[in-house]
């Protein structure tokens, strides 16, 4: 079967690896990837500032662009949200009801996790990844979607990971879209807690669902040198063991630079 | 004495303030977390806990549809009950008869029970204004009264009060109004509390007329309910011979029975108990026992327009218990006096512009936007209120009242529509950030992992990247990888 790729346009400006990653790890479980090039992007960010009418036109894209497909696969939980509960919204603001019933009629949207366990059914995607991480669930995935365990799941069963529990691991990290510049302030507040728990939890990566909030934490952990990196779960989840001609020696595995920390064949 | 929120100026400003006082951040992250815990703990107990969330929000949906029928059976429960019913459409009218009633009386001074409602209305500035005391008697109430404070929380108005400082305000103030506490009071909870009981005992037992709200108005019985864990309230329904009740009209449930259902969700969500300490329910006027004169005013005061609206209407259904507050983590870092109203907070932040109206005040179109989304509030609402749908929906109706305005951000976001409705558009936008990345590539600074980042920028950026790095754009977008890779399956499929 072939499933539509969402990139998000986010991902695909400034993130290009996890798109990589998401189709790397979905062909090596089988599954044909198509990356519908017309897409541009959910409208998400226009629908939480309250341009309801300027997210018009992205969702008639959007709808367009993924006509025809069985499945749609999207590296966001936030974004997987906004499709899930938003379009509908939206649609019924533009006064056409052909556009309400597109949105009902979607092909259906999943978040990565939620693909990978309950779509395809694993939870051990054959990664490997020898690294001390933690998790952070987004609050887009955790309360507006229910992913509940399905991220954790797909962490534990990679091989050479050591997922360590992040302190207040619920309680969000302050990204909230525009709200990481309209209150800047206060996202920062939030963000900061959320670093020292990171910090707390020993970790060596940080991975989530996201790569807006990965953004936010990651660039307060970069500014204050905290040593901890930030990755996307679909970028772990591509890394395989790398083909070692060579014994290796000890340098080679514990080095953060290492091959190991590339998403399998993705760069 | 008492302070005011006007001229509180919008959200992120008077966020600030409140983000640099380590007092305040450290008072209000130890109380919420504490009363969160407790929370969590006893609706944890509750295997039907959902089923009664489902059921509290059903009643209150189905009390509002029918509002009107409600309000009147009401009036005549009341009346039949001995009781005097005003309706007040606006705080204006409210305050105006609470003064008159306590003036036909001849009294200079009241004992009021903790009350959203009057907080509402400004009760204590217009009986003050006309010549009578307003006594708060609820210990958090008394504190922020005494200290020439403005409440910050719904339940505990004073969370942002330790107690070095309110035994200091305590030595300061109270004998300036009654009762003056011991010389040698200490911090410790028991003899603050016990100085309390000292300084209020003589009001309640002088006070003629007593002030209250409801947290329920049983339509069928004209029963009004009180929850409280004091005492106090007790005091107040009880010794005084007069008893005026502000009540807003949302606070109706049916039938008796329906208190069921609402006396099991309130306590756990609100103070983390299992019940509360005293439950006082009054049916009018009961001939020798307890207040001879009851009247209860049903206040609109911006209900209505509430009500009006489709989407904000189950903002109604608040029993105003202050879990979302106290789950908020916004609340817990900027406090309550950042938003402006006496309702703080998630529920704050929806409540205040609908009972005010939106798109006329930078202060009020601020709130809506005071929230990360995260969704933590709707998760631990008892009733079920889905305030981030209601925070996305106020968004757009202050959009849309600044439509056509030269302002920046509509200029930005009717930008990003067009580059962002046409995948070409999308394309050339992210050749530019694909060249500005390999112009950036070399940069020193990197992120952990190894990816080139920039530290602080000028201008807007500033907002961002004051005090977090931003990653270098992609030299390549996906899009433009895809294309030229066949999706990986040309060339060696590597990104540039
Ligand atoms: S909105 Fe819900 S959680 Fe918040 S105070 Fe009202 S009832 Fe409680």
């Amino acid at each position: 079967m072939t499933v539509g790729l969402l990139v998000t346009c986010m991902n695909d400006a400034l993130f290009p690896d996890t798109g990589r990653a998401v189709v790397t790890l979905l062909r090596r479980l089988g599954v044909e990837v198509d990356f519908p090039a017309a897409q541009t992007c959910c409208g998400q960010p226009m629908v939480n500032t309250g341009y309801l009418d300027e997210a018009v036109p992205l969702l008639r894209r959007h709808l367009e662009a993924f006509a025809g497909y069985e499945a749609v696969v999207v590296p966001s939980g936030s974004c997987a949200g906004s499709v899930r509960h938003q379009h509908r919204l939206v649609a019924e603001r533009s006064g056409d009801p052909g556009l309400v019933r597109a949105v009902e009629q979607a092909a259906p949207v999943y978040e990565l996790s939620e693909y990978l366990v309950d779509v395809l059914g694993v939870v051990d995607v054959g990664a490997y990844f020898p690294h001390r991480v933690t998790y952070h669930p987004t609050c887009h995935s955790l309360r507006m979607l229910g992913v509940g365990d399905r991220p954790t799941r797909l962490l534990q069963a990679v091989r050479g990971l050591r997922l360590v529990e992040l302190p207040a691991a619920t309680e969000c990290c302050g990204f909230g879209g525009t709200f990481a510049v309209k209150n800047s302030e206060t996202s920062i507040a939030m963000g900061a807690d959320k670093a020292r728990h990171v910090r707390e939890s020993g970790a060596e990566v940080l991975v989530a669902g996201d790569n807006s909030c990965l953004t936010h934490i990651g660039g307060l952990l970069s500014r204050e040198r905290s040593g901890v990196r930030v990755m996307h779960l679909a970028e772990v989840l591509a890394a395989t063991e790398p083909v070692i001609e060579e014994a290796p020696r000890e340098a080679d595995r514990t080095s953060a630079g290492s091959a190991a920390l590339t998403a399998g064949g993705a760069r | 004495m008492s302070a005011t929120f006007l001229g509180t100026p919008a959200f992120p400003t008077a966020a600030r303030a409140a983000l640099a006082d380590t007092q305040l951040r450290r008072n209000l992250a130890h109380a919420t977390g504490t009363i969160r815990a407790k929370r969590a703990a006893v609706v944890g107990e509750v295997d039907e806990w959902e089923r009664l969330r489902l059921a509290g929000a059903a009643l209150k949906d189905r009390t509002l549809r029918h509002l009107d029928t409600y309000l009147v059976q009401l009036e005549e429960s009341l009346t039949r009950a001995g009781a005097t019913v005003h309706w007040a459409r606006d705080a204006a009218e409210a305050n105006r008869i609470v003064v008159d009633i306590a003036r036909v009386h001849g009294t200079d001074e009241v004992v009021k029970v903790k009350s959203m409602a009057t907080a509402e209305i400004g009760l204590n500035e217009a009986l003050e204004a006309a010549g009578i005391h307003a006594w708060e008697t609820d210990l958090a109430e008394l504190i922020v009264q005494l200290g020439e404070d403005l409440p910050s929380h719904i339940l505990v108005p004073a969370i942002h009060r330790n107690r070095s400082e309110v035994r200091e305000i305590f030595l300061r103030e109270m004998g300036r109004h009654g009762k003056a506490a011991p010389r040698d009071l200490t911090d410790t909870p028991a003899e603050l509390a016990a100085a309390a009981r000292a300084h209020l005992r003589e009001k309640f037992l002088r006070a003629k007329v007593a002030v209250s709200g409801a947290n329920f108005a049983v339509a069928e019985t004209g029963t009004l309910a009180v929850v409280e864990s004091e005492g106090n309230g007790r005091m107040c329904l009880t010794l005084p011979e007069v008893l005026v009740s502000v009540v807003g009209i949302e606070k109706l449930v049916p039938t008796w029975a329906d208190l069921d259902v609402f006396l099991q969700l309130l306590p756990r969500s609100s103070t983390g108990e299992r019940m509360n300490p005293y439950t006082s329910m009054w049916t009018g006027v009961t001939p020798g026992d307890g207040p001879q004169e009851v009247h209860v005013v049903l206040l609109d005061n911006g209900r209505t327009d509430v009500l009006a609206d489709e989407v904000g209407r189950q903002a109604l259904r608040c029993i105003r218990c202050s879990a979302c507050l106290n789950v908020c983590p916004v609340y817990e870092r900027t406090g309550g006096h950042s938003y402006g109203s006496v309702y703080p907070g998630p529920i704050g932040a929806i409540l205040t512009p609908m009972l005010r109206g939106v798109g006329h005040d930078t202060q009020l179109d601020s709130l809506p936007y005071a929230s990360s989304l995260c969704g933590a509030c709707f998760e631990v609402c008892p009733v079920r209120i889905d305030i981030p749908e209601v925070l996305v929906h106020l968004r757009t109706k202050v959009v849309d009242a600044h439509r056509g305005e030269p302002k920046v951000q509509n200029l930005a976001m009717k930008a990003a529509s067009w580059a962002l409705s046409d995948a070409r558009r999308t394309a050339a936008a992210e050749k530019v950030s694909g060249a500005v990345g390999r112009v950036l590539r070399g940069t020193k600074r990197r992120a952990p992992g190894g990816r080139g980042v920039l530290g602080a920028l000028p201008g807007p950026a500033a907002a961002w990247s004051d005090a977090r790095d931003v990653p270098v754009p992609a030299p390549e977008s996906f899009r433009a990888w895809w294309a030229r890779t066949d999706g990986g399956r040309r060339g060696n499929g590597g990104a540039k």
